[in-house]
């Protein structure tokens, strides 16, 4: 077949221009809208995916993390002594006042852990280490919350519920979705912060050793210890997601800005399509004056909808990918994992041959008299 | 010898709201092979309109249309591109050249549309280019080709499909008369000697010394006709306010 449908894009520059940038914007708009969706959800449970413990334990009818309930830290003992428990430690995440130096005061999030544990330590670290944490009253926050929490630099002092806290590290991408920030601290210290007793805790967690049934150790738990819920990091993570996405409808509206992406981005390529098309109809009349069936004018609109989505689809990303490494520095995290970036590129495909759909529906409508109009 | 193309008592209605508008009424109509038949009529008289029935672009209201004997009145118009890509090529009066495309890749395009391989399509381009007077100009866009280049491109494509009908609409219309005569000259050797039927519509009083036979439509039916060749007129004196005599032996003009 002569390059017709190649030669049809690219024989008009600007309106080849008008097109991608359509199909561009709707690209963009799309990931940006469906990015956040993904940002907040993950930002929600962040804590909890990143705590590389297989089992949560928690008081009864707590339905997010940072909804903890205290209970007594004897039952970590008792976790210990259940087979198939290789490491259990005591957590709290709870919230506090920072006191700026300013005499400001922000909501954080205190998160203590033992530093001695590989369990729930700070990631990306990018000043300091976590056995810097040793060291009296020091805590650990993201240099995303600096200008919010008016840190400047590692060793300053602050200010958190009465007691002192010095920096002594960073890291970089650890948003909250609650927008009170991270602190990262001891366990100690951390009760000195949000007030907790000193005989409780607010969560344990769990390590199972290599090769023993999940569900028996749940089981065994359960069974042991008294007034305690026992998820799997996956189960708390999905509920704590599916809190701050559903219940308190943060999530709804972002999921309902994704959508109104998707329909407005459709909108977008299936106009620009759509002209595309119509520039050309009195030549699809003529093919079809010459004996193309429709299957052959279809073939030519198709080709031009899946040329002008490939073209639109890399530039989209492209644009894209600098949005979402732009977001890294902002408080909203826009994400793009890889499936959604391959989903991107068959949504695309799909929009711009729908589109093309809807032109074809006009063509095979086109007054087979007008081909005999000078 | 079988007629190329047969109409028979053809009439077409445009829906218009609630009523409708006749443009053709009970025409009837034979092209053969070897002919150049002009339709020639008043704007609006319904020359077009029996040309797209007659190219099988548009169905009639009533009547019956054969190509090469095949009768295609009852046809699904889904079968119809194959009728037109087997038997008719058409000449348009604005070309109707694909812009984006080169004069071979427009003719190309039509033996695409046959089923010839990429190779043998593009040989068989350059020689129907070649036979139109067009050597040099293969790989020349239309926008870079004069009016009278550009139709003959058309020529050469409509030729692509081998057909043995030939339709033209106001094919020299938008040409000079040297390019026009030329244009003429080139779709009556098609018919005299390529034995192919030439159906042309046209205003163009020049044109009309290549004709074989004349028609004349009026408000949807034929008014008269004048066969050149056996030096014969025949009027429908109720359609035609002539007498009969005052067109036997006027010039071709007065055909008009």
């Amino acid at each position: 077949m002569p390059p017709l449908a190649q030669r049809n894009l690219f024989h008009d520059k600007v309106r080849l221009a008008v097109t991608l940038t359509g199909i561009v914007f709707a690209v963009v708009l799309i990931v940006v809208e469906l990015g956040l969706f993904v940002g907040f959800t993950v930002t929600t449970s962040g804590l909890i995916d990143h705590s590389g413990a297989d089992l949560w334990i928690t008081s009864k009818n707590v339905p997010y993390v940072e909804q903890g309930v205290a209970f007594s830290e004897r039952k970590l003992n008792q976790v210990r002594a259940v087979p198939g428990v290789a490491d259990a430690q005591k957590l709290v995440a709870h919230w506090a006042q920072w006191k700026r130096h300013d005499g400001g005061e922000e909501s954080v999030q205190i998160v203590g852990f033992n530093v001695d544990d590989a369990m729930e330590r700070p990631w990306n670290l990018v000043a300091g280490r976590v056995e810097d944490l040793k060291s009296p009253d020091a805590i650990i926050l993201d240099e995303l919350y600096k200008q919010k929490l008016g840190v400047t630099r590692v060793g300053e002092v602050f200010e958190i519920a009465g007691h002192r806290a010095r920096v002594v590290g960073f890291t970089r991408g650890i948003r909250s979705f609650t927008t009170s920030p991270y602190v990262f601290t001891t366990f100690k210290n951390a009760q000195s912060y949000t007030g907790l007793r000193e005989d409780q805790t607010l969560f344990i967690l769990v390590k199972l050793a290599p090769g023993v049934n999940l569900e028996q150790v749940r089981g065994n738990i359960l069974a042991r210890v008294k007034d305690v819920e026992v998820f799997t990091t996956e189960e708390f993570s999905h509920m704590t997601r599916f809190y701050w996405m559903f219940t308190t409808g943060a999530g709804v509206a972002v999921l309902i800005a994704a959508v109104l992406g998707l329909v407005v981005g459709f909108v977008v390529v299936a106009q620009t399509i759509y002209a595309t098309t119509m520039d050309h109809v009195r030549e699809f009349g003529t093919l079809k004056a010459m004996g193309a069936p429709n299957s052959y004018v279809y073939k030519v609109i198709m080709k031009q909808a899946a040329i002008s989505a490939v073209i639109g689809y890399v530039l989209g990303m492209m644009v894209s990918v600098f949005v979402v490494r732009a977001s890294q520095e902002g408080g909203a995290a826009i994400l793009m994992p890889m499936p959604m970036a391959v989903g991107m590129f068959f949504l695309t495909l799909a929009m711009c041959i729908g589109a093309a759909l809807v032109s074809i529906n006009k063509v095979t409508r086109i007054d087979p008299a007008m081909v005999f109009k000078g | 010898m079988q007629p190329a193309i047969t109409v028979h008592q053809i009439t077409k209605t445009y829906a218009e709201g609630s009523t409708g508008t006749l443009a053709l009424r009970g025409v009837d109509l034979e092209a053969h092979a070897g002919e150049v038949l002009m339709l020639m009529g008043p704007s609006g008289s319904g020359k077009t309109t029996l040309l797209s029935i007659m190219g099988c672009i548009l169905t009639a209201s009533s009547g019956s249309v054969q190509i090469a004997g095949r009768e295609i009145t009852r046809l699904k118009e889904t079968q119809l591109p194959a009728i037109r890509l087997e038997h008719i090529g058409f000449v348009f009066q604005g070309f109707n050249l694909f812009p984006t495309l080169t004069a071979s890749e427009n003719v190309e395009l039509m033996l695409d549309l046959k089923g010839l391989p990429a190779r043998s399509a593009k040989k068989r381009a350059a020689e129907l280019l070649d036979q139109v007077g067009l050597g040099g100009k293969h790989d020349s866009f239309p926008s870079d080709l004069s009016g009278g280049q550009k139709q003959r491109v058309a020529i050469a494509r409509a030729l692509a499909g081998d057909p043995g009908i030939i339709l033209a609409d106001e094919p020299t219309a938008a040409l000079d008369s040297h390019t026009g005569k030329n244009v003429m000259e080139m779709m009556s050797e098609l018919a005299h000697k390529r034995n192919r039927a030439v159906v042309i519509v046209t205003h163009d009083s020049r044109v009309l010394a290549f004709a074989d036979r004349i028609v004349r439509i009026e408000d949807g039916a034929i008014a008269g006709h004048r066969d050149l060749a056996a030096a014969e007129l025949v009027v429908t004196p109720q359609l035609h306010g002539l007498p009969i005599h005052s067109m036997m032996g006027a010039p071709l003009e007065a055909t008009l």
